[in-house]
């Protein structure tokens, strides 16, 4: 029992931190709600209740996977690049405006529109990566900084360049169908965007783990020195790190515009970028688990929104309980008493055996 | 042109300046200590959100200035101890427990804010309070300082006072002293019996003292509400003018004047008709350009003619 | 002769499961010192820590002065009296001397601010009555090792300590610099301190100590006089068995020079000239030692060597070819081979498991991959053969790396250099803190390799490892090379210390004229 407690330590620390996280959400449920019972049935099973919750509930996971991937590959690195919010407006932004202004049979229009969201996500990436291989620029502060300038310039490119005068809101012109991901199951919104990132992960798995360009990055994560010293190109490792996350993050923001609304229309950033953070986290930066965990935040958002809508609590409680569960899983020594207890006396148990063999 | 230039050369774009200036200096100053004790603390921006809502908040229910603001620097304080202790004693990346802490600030903010005001915007249904402006007697009616030095919020001028007392307490106090042993060499500080833990903490508590007043200022004195993310990012700024400054008092305070500028600038070149966005960007792109000449110049070293 | 220290059956576990003290039992004898001699990894340095309050024991009892103690952190330690000096020098680097030395008791004046006056006086009244002139407002950076040494010590004493522990202090100091220490301490002792010194130099040991007590394997083997005990006696108790101190065997052929250094410089990045045209070669069959107190040049020499670092000018060449300022990559397909000095910063990737350290410097190759898609199980295999070969301690070829201990770590670095056929050996302090046990084995590896035709170049601070097992001697002082010997019974330890300390010149050491030989330009 004590073994299979230390061997499997981090899984059931990430467990006991999530179920805390829930216990947070419904206590406050309880508090705030005026109608607990039926907040905490729409909060907890809001995403399964209808055809179309589950699918909303499907589909969210998929920009969460593309950006938790964003991330972790960088963070696979070393590099705490969290560009990814920027590079998945701007990546949007400017497939939209590739998307609107050309005139290509589906298949073709597909793939170039997404290289296009994915290539100029991928320059996102390169600006702070560049910046650090080259002269150690802090990537954590430039993409931050990233993030806004490329919220600022996708906008300006929709608005003023794109906008669909005749909508209602501040959106681009729609996509031409060419130019759409199908959704393929009725009544649900799941569309072929989900199934590019489901692949694009797995895919993912296989290149950090059985590559030889994933063992370079996951080697200078762990420590660049001993990388250098064996001969791995550090500098391109840094540098291409942050390119294919962003690229993946651009990839994120494209396929909801194709997939889900067929037009531009964020004004504000949608978020994703953000959980691809918490789900790198939670999921430690393997691809495997980072399918989970945006499964689990998915649930989490389109929950929340149900209960945002169906009652009167307001949806960033969800925010609020993300980043507890953040803090806990960070929190090395979170429950590291226990362990370290059960720890001594497996050692000592160990130390005894070897006494009575010799 | 010409007006715009006129403009940008007048008492008015300094007096722009040290007001815009207020609350990146403030932030900068928690970012440098902790800095210097060698555990960044890069949640300034959930900081400052967490103790501007709380200072609105506050001074609209009880309607008290000074209350409000012990609120709104305890909630500042407040943060800052728990990021020590999710560092210090749980072990957590501060890096990552810093991002966790402002996610939290951002969605709290938001959720309290519509809970108490209904409203997912701004605060502006409320009745909070804002802490007064001064005109300087005499100094006011000085042509070209007056009108630079001289009613600006009271919070602006306690920023000196705080970028003064940041450099007491570095040099002149064996707490800072100690912060920065810390930094340089924990291993130092614990052969002489320094609880380096200890030390950091502290000086988490104190970025969140700083830091807090910069929240405050944001919304009950540069705007009268609190809105959401009105912190726009100026909590990372901060990080760019304390590093530009290498962490100490006089260069914090002159990274973050040249950031006041920039961000002055933004404003005043508004009638030229730029699109509003390009000018919201221009203090972003201008940091990502800082940040990088800055370490251009730091990795490239002059080499003597060998002999 | 009164006790003041003693330690009754001190079990310490380390979060990670080690053992690191086993039930250890030591009387300290005031006024004397005692000596703890001990393997890497006996437990040592976790004994010290406990007694200096930076780690508490699971188990036993601590009396000092003869009342039962419990010291619960470095600050209670130096309360009572017992002060330490670290291995790693352990000053504030921005700050002034002054600053390090009252960091911690800072007087102060209306309750808040720093008192400059009465810290100038109290450090200047330390350096009096103790004896130890030290630059009071210079920053710690710019001060030489020794200095620095000196106010590490002025620190301790400055803070009344009474027990005072040395961690290999002589690690950094030539054996000149070595008297000095010596002199300070038994001074120190006159004065009526005591003093605990872990060494693993067992010649220092037996001039200094008076008491010794030995450690294996987290519990306390014996304690005696120093005087009772050879060396030898000694050495065999800290590993249990019988070792050679013997040179080996001088190599049988020595082939062309393989490695030609030409006219190297490197001037860094605070144009502080380090390497000052340096000139030498290694020849194929033979082990160049290089001599030297650390800090001479010699770590940037061997990252220039490397492809880590880029020299300034000057030429290196392999079979002629030149590899000035490759990359660590192309230089490796060299068949180079470097250990490195660092192995836990350089040489491995703790997290990381053995077969993931085995392959970084072939991974790329077939049939460690094919097309860019690793094969692991090929990689498995080679790892758990070399795992064999290499007598390696290890559950399987996926154990991580922080499982295992430095010798066996080193063991895995020396086996993925080795086997990757090289011709040319960077040997950079290969046994810097390991147990004799794999210290044998990797001048075993280092002979074996030498004879078949393998050029090694070796760097060590360690005389001891440079008299046992180079064929040609080099000594560096302030990044150039100032002697070079053959290697025979006639050079010693002695012999090669004014070079080590720039004492004597090349011209000036023309009595015993190196190379006499050969004619070549030094």
């Amino acid at each position: 029992m004590e073994k299979f407690i230390v061997k499997y330590f981090n899984l059931i620390r990430t467990i006991i931190a999530v179920l805390i996280g829930v216990v947070i959400s419904i206590l406050i449920i309880f508090i705030i709600s005026k109608n607990p019972g039926y907040s905490l049935k729409t909060f907890f099973l809001g995403p399964l209740l209808t055809k179309g919750r589950f699918g909303d509930f499907i589909e969210q996971a998929s920009p969460i996977i593309l950006c938790g991937l964003a991330i972790a590959i960088p963070f696979q690195a070393e590099q705490f690049n969290i560009g990814a919010e920027g590079a998945l407006f701007i990546g949007a932004a400017v497939g939209t405006a590739f998307a609107v202004s050309t005139h290509m049979p589906t298949i073709l229009h597909i793939t170039s529109v997404l290289l296009v969201a994915g290539i100029t996500g991928a320059i996102w990436g390169f600006i702070p990566g560049f910046l650090k291989a080259k002269w150690k620029t802090d990537e954590l502060v430039i993409s931050l900084m990233m993030n806004y300038v490329a919220y600022f310039l996708g906008l300006y490119l929709i608005n003023y360049y794109f906008r669909d005068k005749s909508a209602g809101f501040l959106v681009s012109y729609q996509l031409p169908k060419t130019a759409w991901l199908a959704q393929f199951i009725p009544g649900m919104r799941i569309h072929v965007g989900v199934i590019i990132s489901f692949v694009i992960a797995i895919l993912t798995y296989y290149f950090l783990y059985h590559t030889t360009k994933g063992y370079e990055i996951r080697v200078t994560g762990i420590n660049k020195n001993f990388a250098k010293f064996g001969g791995i190109n550090v500098f391109m490792v840094i540098v291409i790190s942050q390119v294919i996350g962003g690229f993946l993050a651009g990839l994120g923001g494209m396929t909801e515009v194709m997939g889900l609304h067929r037009r531009f229309n964020w004004q504000m950033s949608p978020g994703y970028g953000w959980d691809g953070v918490v789900v790198a986290i939670i999921g430690r930066n393997n691809p495997i688990f980072i399918i989970f965990a945006a499964l689990f935040l998915s649930y989490l958002r389109t929950g929340g929104q149900v209960l945002n809508l169906l009652s009167d609590i307001p949806s960033e409680m969800v925010i609020a309980i993300k980043s507890i569960i953040i803090l806990l899983i960070t929190a090395e020594a979170f429950l590291e008493k226990f362990k370290y207890r059960i720890t001594i006396r497996e050692a000592k148990r160990r130390e005894a055996l070897d006494e009575s063999d010799s | 042109m010409n007006p715009i230039l006129k403009s940008i050369l007048s008492p008015k774009f300094v007096f722009a300046t040290i007001r815009v200036m207020t609350p990146i200096l403030y932030p900068a100053i928690g970012v440098a200590i902790t800095a210097l004790a060698g555990s960044i603390n890069i949640a300034l921006e959930g900081i400052m959100l967490m103790s501007a809502f709380t200072g609105v908040m506050v001074s609209a229910y009880t309607g008290n200035l000074l209350i409000s603001l012990i609120a709104g620097v305890a909630a500042g304080v407040g943060m800052g101890a728990i990021l020590g202790y999710f560092h210090l004693k749980l072990k957590a990346d501060i890096i990552i427990a810093a991002i966790a802490l402002n996610m939290f600030a951002s969605g709290i903010t938001i959720f309290l804010l519509y809970l108490f005001a209904h409203d997912k915007g701004t605060s502006s249904s409320l009745k909070s309070l804002v802490f007064p402006s001064f005109q300087i007697p005499i100094l006011k009616d000085i042509p070209i300082l007056g009108p630079m030095l001289s009613g600006h919020n009271i919070l602006t001028y306690f920023v000196f006072v705080a970028v003064i007392a940041f450099y007491y307490l570095i040099y002149k106090t064996p707490l800072g002293l100690r912060i920065r042993a810390v930094g340089q060499n924990p291993d130092a500080a614990k052969s002489v019996g320094i609880n380096v833990d200890r030390i950091r903490f502290y000086s988490l508590l104190l970025s969140g003292f700083f830091g807090s007043f910069g929240g405050l200022y944001l919304a009950m004195g540069y705007v009268s509400w609190f809105s959401r993310d009105m912190t726009a990012g100026r909590g990372f700024i901060a990080i760019a003018a304390s590093s530009l400054g290498n962490n100490l008092p006089l260069g914090t305070f002159l990274g973050s004047l040249l950031f006041g500028l920039v961000n002055a600038f933004a404003i005043f070149i508004a009638p030229l008709k730029i699109p509003s966005e390009f000018i919201q960007s221009i203090p972003y792109v201008t940091t990502v350009i800082v940040l990088a000449i800055y370490s251009i110049n730091k990795s490239r070293k002059v080499k003597k003619e060998i002999e | 002769m009164e006790t003041i220290l003693s330690l009754k059956n001190i079990v310490k576990v380390y979060p990670n499961g080690v053992v690191a003290n086993k039930g250890i039992n030591i009387d300290v004898e005031k006024n004397t010192i005692h000596a703890i001699v001990g393997e890497n990894g006996a437990g040592k340095s976790t004994l010290m820590k406990i007694i200096f309050g930076e780690e508490t024991p699971q188990e036993g009892e601590i009396y000092y002065k003869g009342k039962r103690v419990h010291i619960k952190n470095s600050l209670e330690a130096i309360a009572m009296g017992i002060g330490m000096i670290h291995q790693h020098l352990m000053l504030a680097p921005e700050l002034t001397v002054a600053e390090n030395l009252i960091l911690g008791t800072e007087p102060v004046k209306w309750k808040l601010f720093l008192d400059k006056k009465k810290i100038m006086e109290k450090t200047e009244s330390a350096c009096k009555s103790f004896g130890f002139e030290v630059p009071l407002n210079k920053k710690v950076k710019d001060l030489p090792v020794g200095t620095k040494q000196r106010i590490e010590i002025l620190k301790v004493l400055i803070r009344n300590a009474e027990l005072i522990i040395l961690d290999e202090p002589t690690s950094v100091l030539t054996p000149q610099e070595t008297e000095v220490l010596f002199k300070s301490l038994r001074e120190l002792k006159a004065k009526g301190k005591t003093i605990i010194f872990i060494s693993h130099k067992l010649k220092e040991v037996k001039q200094i100590a008076d008491r010794v007590t030995i450690i294996r394997d987290g519990k306390d083997i014996a304690t005696e006089d120093a005087n009772k005990l050879s060396e030898h006696q000694i050495a065999e108790l800290m590993v249990g068995r019988e070792i050679s101190f013997e040179r080996i065997e001088k190599p049988k052929s020595i082939g062309e020079p393989l490695l030609r250094v030409e006219n190297l410089h490197y001037v860094n990045d605070e144009n502080i000239h380090i390497l000052k045209d340096i000139s030498f070669e290694v020849r194929r069959g033979e082990i160049l030692g290089m001599a030297g107190v650390e800090g001479n040049g010699q770590t940037e020499l061997v990252e220039i060597l490397t492809g880590l670092r880029a020299a300034t000018s000057g030429r290196i060449l392999i079979k002629g070819t030149e590899i000035t300022n490759l990359s660590p990559r192309e230089i490796r397909e060299k068949k180079v081979a470097h250990i490195p000095e660092d192995r836990m910063e350089n040489g491995v990737a703790e997290k990381s498991s053995i077969e993931e350290n085995i392959i970084v410097d072939r991974y790329y190759k077939k049939p460690f991959s094919k097309n860019s898609f690793l094969n692991w199980k090929y990689i498995g295999n080679h790892t758990t053969k070399l795992i064999k070969d290499f007598n390696i301690l290890a559950q399987s070829s996926k154990t991580p790396i922080s499982a295992l201990s430095g010798g066996n770590i080193q063991k895995v670095v020396v086996a993925r250099e080795l086997s990757s056929d090289p011709e040319l050996i960077i040997a950079d302090q290969p046994t810097r803190g390991i147990d004799v046990g794999s210290e044998e084995m990797v001048h075993a590896l280092l002979k074996e390799a030498r004879d078949r035709g393998i050029a090694v170049f070796l760097v060590s601070a360690d005389l001891d490892e440079i008299l046992k097992v180079a064929t040609r001697i080099l000594v560096i002082y302030n990044g150039k090379i100032v002697a070079e010997f053959e290697n025979n019974e006639s050079i010693t330890q002695e012999k090669l210390g004014p070079y080590m300390l720039g004492v004597t010149t090349k011209e000036e050491g023309s009595t015993n004229k190196p190379l006499s030989t050969e004619q070549k330009e030094v």
